[in-house]
């Protein structure tokens, strides 16, 4: 029991990650029909800003203050960043063929990967040993305070976007924009503008997602965001892309699977398949989940034409 | 088309007496690594033509295609090489290679071709990546893809007594194993371009087309679309597995790390880049994306000879400068840069 307890604990937490990761895919697919192909690299650099800072403030500052500003400071780079790539590499392409913005995106990735590699270098940067080691034993699973910061704050940017894009008047114009920006367009919505947003508010998210993994596994690397992002563009498909809680809910879903397949799978097979088979797992239950409900788990029905 | 009249006109001959003489020049030129870049630029071109006919002719988004690539590869590195000391002749494992692929293609198909767009896109890169992990992971419980390390000492490939990796001499001249490769592979890419070109011509090729367009109408006007979706799917993947065979031949050996998502991603943008649905697009598109990263490795020769000091390390902003070609290309050619009449006007309808 307590392993079980376990596994469906690190996977809410790893699920918690994806589903900020894949709020960003979702939101920009939900408006531009584009997959950000960029998104997973733009985490990425979240992650690699926040270390570095967080490294370079931990002599002088107490661990909170550094850890904010760290914060802070890749929230602001990847914004900055999440802006120009949609102003350079996919508004050009606004009305090109369909595949068009996708080549533009696979070549920012490629960028971002070996800017960053080139920055900070070839190899695994580790996290600086200061936040505090606590932990909590809950029926024999070890919940980290880590785990649960992360959960705790992810939850609440979920719940704010989510209050944000169903309760205000910006959450309005983004739903308008994404149902058609043309139409928005002659209600007085500033589309592009919309557009922009949308980018800063996926960037910061990916940001915040960045500074946790990094945190969580103590680990960042310039490759990083390439499975992440893969796994996090399956949650935002899984739950149904273009809906917003179809992201959170399959973010989840997908990390307490993936942690639940790599935990029993070798007591599943008697032995015969490994832990080493985790990432299969994840595909394995989005291929089928696909073919049961074409859609996503929260999708609406939908037919090609656009 | 016209092709057909034009064949023996001054300027195909031409062109067609420089593929040939091509290796020899390079050869003698820049040097033997210069062939065996064409050499893979050949290969890709086979993925870029099979990859085209999902793409570009039925409209199919497919980011897995590199799994049939893989699948042609390490059938033949199976049959072919000391794993299980099995040395079967060409005629036999170059279809099986092919049929193997198409096979997979079909299996993937038949249950997922019913998703739109870009829930397909997932779901063929999931596939992809199953098949890389398997791959990556099949050295237990019975050995049979050795896992991470790959397959090694795989048998070149020969025709009777003739084998493609000895040199050779004919006419005086003595051809090395890549440029025999050379030849081998570009009567290939010739095949399966005019091939492909017959198809895109020929009752199924209006009917993908169709779909593309718009797969409502082609299903009221009755064209079986499911059916269609599959044709294109297998055959694309049939490609794959051909061209994978023979790149296993090739190379020598396999591993699971020439078969990652990259590598399909990397096949995708030859063919939007060089333009979809149009055969000698797609092939430019091929020869581009192989020999320009390659070229900018030569960068650093070219500064430290007329400079004498290397200002720009080339390893290190190759990449950067590939990323930045690829945007700047689509920013400027959206439909790719040699599109197909189809492709040009549906971008020119678009634009407001």
């Amino acid at each position: 029991m307590s392993i079980l307890l376990q596994q469906l604990v690190n996977g809410l937490v790893l699920g918690s990650v994806y589903a900020l990761v894949a709020l960003g895919y979702t939101m920009v697919y939900g408006i531009l029909g584009l997959i950000n192909f960029a998104h997973g690299d733009v985490t990425m650099i979240g992650a690699m800003v926040a270390l570095t800072s967080i490294t370079a403030l931990s002599g002088h500052l107490p661990w909170p203050a550094a850890v904010a500003l760290g914060l802070i400071a890749a929230i602001a780079v990847c914004m900055v960043l999440g802006y120009f790539i949609e102003r350079l590499a996919y508004r050009p392409l606004r009305h090109a063929p369909r595949l068009a913005p996708l080549i533009t995106a696979i070549g920012v990735s490629i960028i971002l990967q070996n800017l960053a590699m080139l920055i900070w270098g070839r190899q695994y940067l580790a996290f600086p040993a200061l936040l505090p080691q606590t932990w909590f034993d809950i029926d024999g699973a070890r919940i980290t305070g880590i785990q649960l910061a992360i959960l705790g704050i992810a939850l609440t940017l979920m719940l704010i976007l989510d209050f944000l894009v169903r309760h205000t008047r910006l959450g309005r114009a983004m739903r308008a924009t994404a149902q058609s920006p043309q139409l928005a367009g002659l209600m007085g919505i500033n589309a592009n503008q919309i557009i922009s947003v949308t980018f800063l508010i996926g960037s910061a998210l990916a940001a915040v997602a960045g500074l946790m993994v990094s945190a969580y596994y103590g680990l960042a690397h310039y490759y990083m965001g390439f499975l992440l992002g893969l796994k996090a563009f399956s949650a935002a498909v899984l739950g149904g892309i273009g809906q917003l809680r179809g992201a959170i809910l399959g973010g989840l879903l997908l990390g307490v699977i993936e942690s639940l397949g790599a935990g029993y799978i070798g007591v599943l097979t008697h032995g015969l398949l490994g832990s080493n088979y985790q990432d299969v797992f994840a595909f394995f239950v989005l291929i089928i989940v696909l073919m049961v409900r074409p859609s996503g788990l929260l999708g609406k029905p939908a037919t090609d034409r656009a | 088309m016209g092709a057909s009249a034009s064949i023996f006109s001054p300027v195909s001959v031409g062109k067609g007496l420089l593929l040939v003489v091509l290796p020899l020049l390079l050869q003698a030129g820049p040097g033997a690594a210069w062939v065996r870049i064409v050499d893979m630029a050949l290969l890709y071109s086979m993925l870029a033509i099979g990859l085209n006919i999902v793409v570009g002719f039925a409209g199919l988004l497919d980011l897995g295609y590199i799994a049939f690539y893989a699948t042609g590869a390490y059938l033949y590195a199976l049959l072919d090489s000391m794993q299980f000391n099995l040395h079967w002749p060409l005629w036999a494992t170059l279809p099986l290679s092919a049929a193997l692929a198409g096979l997979f293609g079909l299996l993937l198909g038949a249950p997922t071709l019913r998703l739109r767009g870009d829930y397909l896109a997932i779901v063929t890169l999931g596939f992809g990546e199953i098949v890389r992990i398997f791959l990556n992971n099949l050295d237990t419980p019975f050995n049979l893809t050795n896992g991470p390390q790959g397959i090694s000492l795989i048998d070149p490939i020969r025709l009777g007594n003739f084998t493609f990796s000895r040199p050779h001499h004919f006419a005086g001249l003595t051809l090395t194993g890549t440029q025999q490769y050379y030849y081998l592979f570009l009567a290939t890419v010739i095949g399966m371009a005019w091939l492909a070109t017959r198809l895109q011509h020929s009752r199924i090729g209006r009917a993908w087309a169709a779909i593309r367009e718009d797969e409502l109408a082609a299903a009221a006007s009755g064209i079986a679309v499911r059916n269609y979706k599959l044709l294109a799917f297998s055959l694309g993947a049939t490609c794959g597995g051909f061209a994978g065979a023979l790149f296993a031949g090739f190379q020598g050996f396999v591993s699971p790390e020439s078969f990652n998502l990259m590598e399909s991603v990397m096949v995708l943008c030859m063919v939007v880049l060089g333009g979809m649905g149009n055969v000698n697009g797609v092939i430019f598109g091929a020869i581009l994306l192989t020999v320009l990263p390659e070229a900018l490795r030569m960068m650093g020769d070219w500064q430290l000879n007329h400079f004498g000091h290397i200002w720009i390390d080339p390893n290190d902003v190759r990449m950067l400068l590939f990323g930045g070609a690829l945007i700047l290309i689509m920013l400027y050619r959206p439909a790719g840069l040699l599109p197909s009449p189809a492709q040009r006007r549906e971008w020119q309808k678009k634009l407001p």
